[in-house]
């Protein structure tokens, strides 16, 4: 039997920088998962896959990412989506600059 | 010790960035997919983690110059967030380098003969060692020169490029075991018989959801033997290592599922054969490499200074207690410099931070530092009449927190919070621990905490007295606790106590752990004492029992 379709979003890395990215109705990739388009059916999930597949000048790795929607827009339903969304939880390093920070 | 101006192997290391900058151009303009270009990032320590890119520097037998971490320090501030953090296996982490960035942070680490070869990959790793080689005053002898040939000859050996697995190697010198030598795929102990200087070899140690504890293959190996068998050793796995299922390839499941004595018949057939191979070229390098790294010549000095300071200042008493380690002159001692300030993230440093112990290496450290499996860093010959002053300036930037094997003194992998093969994190939770103990940690005395963030453990979470073990169950992460492992010379694998804790409960768990070690401990008795005296039971009772009684009430 075939799995049920978990509604999500598609996201990815940046190629140049590695962030987390979300891809948007638009077409456009975004760092805000609240912005990201919000999928609910399995044929749009294939077609989106294909659409973030066809950019690796941009995205690294796409896959849907299972989550909730919301009236702000999509939101993590995993932790480890919660973490990609907000990044490392530790506070020490914020404060040790460089030109990345 | 290397040099990092006239080293030959500076043209190989141009060469090789100058490859990796072509392929990062190549993948960047779409020449290159992501699926070709993985293994070729891979190949120069680049990650993809799950916010950003990661570097993994080779810190080779875990020895660095003032000049080296001075440049990490540097590449830290130019190409990262300024600070770099430190692994478990004797490597430099940069956790946020952008893609088109890494080439020229490649061609910096060059300049000072450092680099990120072998860092990943099937292929044979960085070669660590004893933390404290060539000055602790237990050590037989100095086992860097032997790590550094093991070093040369495997660093792109092309039998070795494509391996079933990955392959760790550690060497040792003493009998006290620092570099956890059975928790690698091989590993060599330098040992003397009748006189006789010679290797144990011991094959099939690893972490991981497969815990195995190494085997000797070989109790005592001439010197001269060592390459040729340990290219019989690694022509073996090579060809009868599975290939099949990623979890069944490394080394230890070979040996397991063939038999030791099998395995190491199959060796020694090797051997005869390749040992013929071996004319002395090899014992040559051997040779040139140990006469690079004879004991320094250090002055002897008067050590009333030291003992004053331990007289009049309980805070610095505290520290020499908890933070030296015996040097082999009795005017000098080893320095641990805890990078476990309790609630930081374990093992992280920050650039100013690696430039100040660059430079007391430089004023008081004979131009030696150490990087330690535990995530901490060293300065391993310090006349004692100076560990005031070097104490002094530790403790001005964050880096005189006494507690060296202590319980804040904590193992953790990066965990969820960078890793993307992570199913719960580990960072955190080694904060909230140190922070919980931090006041009575001393009265508790010798304790490993290990924290992994997945079933692969590089936390070493098997190794603790306490191991701690994150996991993602039904989507909440969860974290399993064992006791009674050991990471020394005769090494033990800790044993599940029981159901997992939420995220939340973990640190009373532990200290509950803690408090039944203090209620049940005989004079003298560190943690893993009483519960090889006691068993188990007792804490586990602790852990549940406490917790359903405080439930129903």
């Amino acid at each position: 039997m075939a799995k049920r379709f978990q509604p999500g979003i598609v996201s990815a890395n940046d190629l140049l920088s590695g962030a987390v990215i979300y891809l948007a109705e638009n077409g456009n990739w975004v760092s805000t998962m609240s912005e990201a388009e919000f999928i609910t059916d399995a044929d749009r999930a294939e077609e989106r896959l294909s659409f973030a597949e066809r950019q690796p000048e941009i995205a690294v790795g796409p896959y849907i990412a299972p989550a909730d929607n919301t009236d702000a827009g999509p939101v993590p339903n995993h932790f480890r989506e919660t973490f990609r969304a907000q990044g490392p939880s530790a506070p020490a390093r914020k404060s040790w600059g460089g030109a990345n920070a | 010790m290397l040099d990092a101006q006239t080293n030959v192997t500076r043209t190989y290391l141009d060469r090789r960035v100058e490859e990796f900058r072509a392929q990062v151009n190549r993948r960047i303009d779409g020449s290159l997919t992501e699926d070709e270009f993985r293994p070729l990032r891979l190949m120069n320590g680049l990650y993809l983690q799950l916010h950003a890119y990661m570097l993994r520097v080779a810190i080779p037998y875990g020895t660095l110059n003032p000049d080296q971490l001075d440049v990490l320090a540097e590449i830290s501030e130019r190409w990262d967030r300024g600070y770099g953090h430190f692994t478990t296996r004797q490597n430099l982490q940069y956790n946020w380098p952008k893609l088109p960035d890494v080439p020229d942070m490649l061609a910096r680490l060059a300049d000072v003969n450092l680099h990120a070869i072998q860092t990943s990959g099937n292929t044979i790793r960085n070669v660590t060692a004893d933390p404290l080689a060539g000055a602790h005053a237990d050590e037989l002898l100095d086992p860097r020169p032997v790590a550094e040939l093991i070093r040369i000859w495997s660093t792109d050996h092309p039998e070795y490029q494509f391996l079933g697995r990955k392959f760790k190697i550690a060497v040792t010198g003493s009998p006290a075991d620092r570099a956890v030598t059975k928790a690698h795929d091989l590993a060599v102990r330098i040992v003397e018989r009748d006189g006789e200087i010679g290797y144990q070899i011991l094959v099939g140690g690893g972490l991981g959801r497969t815990p195995v504890v190494g085997r000797v293959i070989r109790d005592f190996l001439p010197q001269a033997d060592l390459l040729p068998y340990l290219e019989a050793v690694l022509s073996v796995y090579n060809l009868a290592g599975r290939r099949d299922n990623k979890y069944k390839a490394r080394i230890k499941i070979t040996v397991n599922e063939m038999g030791l004595e099998e395995f190491s018949a199959r060796v020694d057939e090797a051997f005869a054969r390749i040992r013929p191979e071996f004319t002395g070229a090899d014992q040559d390098l051997l040779a040139e490499l140990q006469a690079g790294f004879e004991p320094p010549a250090l002055e002897a000095r008067d050590t009333a200074a030291f003992d004053a300071a331990l007289a009049e200042d309980p805070v610095f008493r505290s520290w020499a207690d908890i933070n030296l380690r015996p040097h082999f002159r009795d005017d000098h001692a080893i320095a641990m410099i805890s990078l476990k300030p309790h609630g930081g993230v374990p093992g992280d440093a920050s650039a100013d931070q690696m430039r100040i112990v660059a430079d007391l290496a430089r004023i008081y450290g004979n131009d030696e530092i150490r990087v330690t499996q535990e995530q901490n860093l060293v300065l391993p010959h310090v006349a004692k009449a100076d560990l005031p002053a070097v104490f002094g300036v530790l403790k001005a930037h964050g880096l005189a927190t006494a507690n060296a094997g202590l319980a804040s003194d904590i193992i953790a992998c990066p965990g969820m919070d960078y890793c993307a093969l992570a199913t719960a994190r580990s960072i955190p939770i080694a904060q909230q621990i140190a922070e919980a103990l931090a006041d009575y940690e001393v009265e508790v005395g010798e304790m490993a905490i290990k924290i992994s963030g997945c079933i692969n453990a590089c936390g070493h979470h098997h190794l603790g007295d306490i191991g701690i073990l994150g996991l993602d169950r039904a989507g909440v992460e969860n974290y399993q606790i064992t006791l009674g492992g050991d990471a020394g010379s005769d090494m033990k694998i800790g044993e599940k106590t029981g159901p997992g804790f939420g995220y939340d409960e973990v640190v009373g768990a532990v200290e509950r752990l803690i408090h039944a070690y203090l209620d049940l401990r005989e004079d003298g008795e560190r943690f893993r004492d009483t519960i090889a005296r006691t068993g188990a039971e007792p804490f586990k009772s602790a852990l549940y029992d406490e917790e359903a009684n405080r439930d129903a009430a």
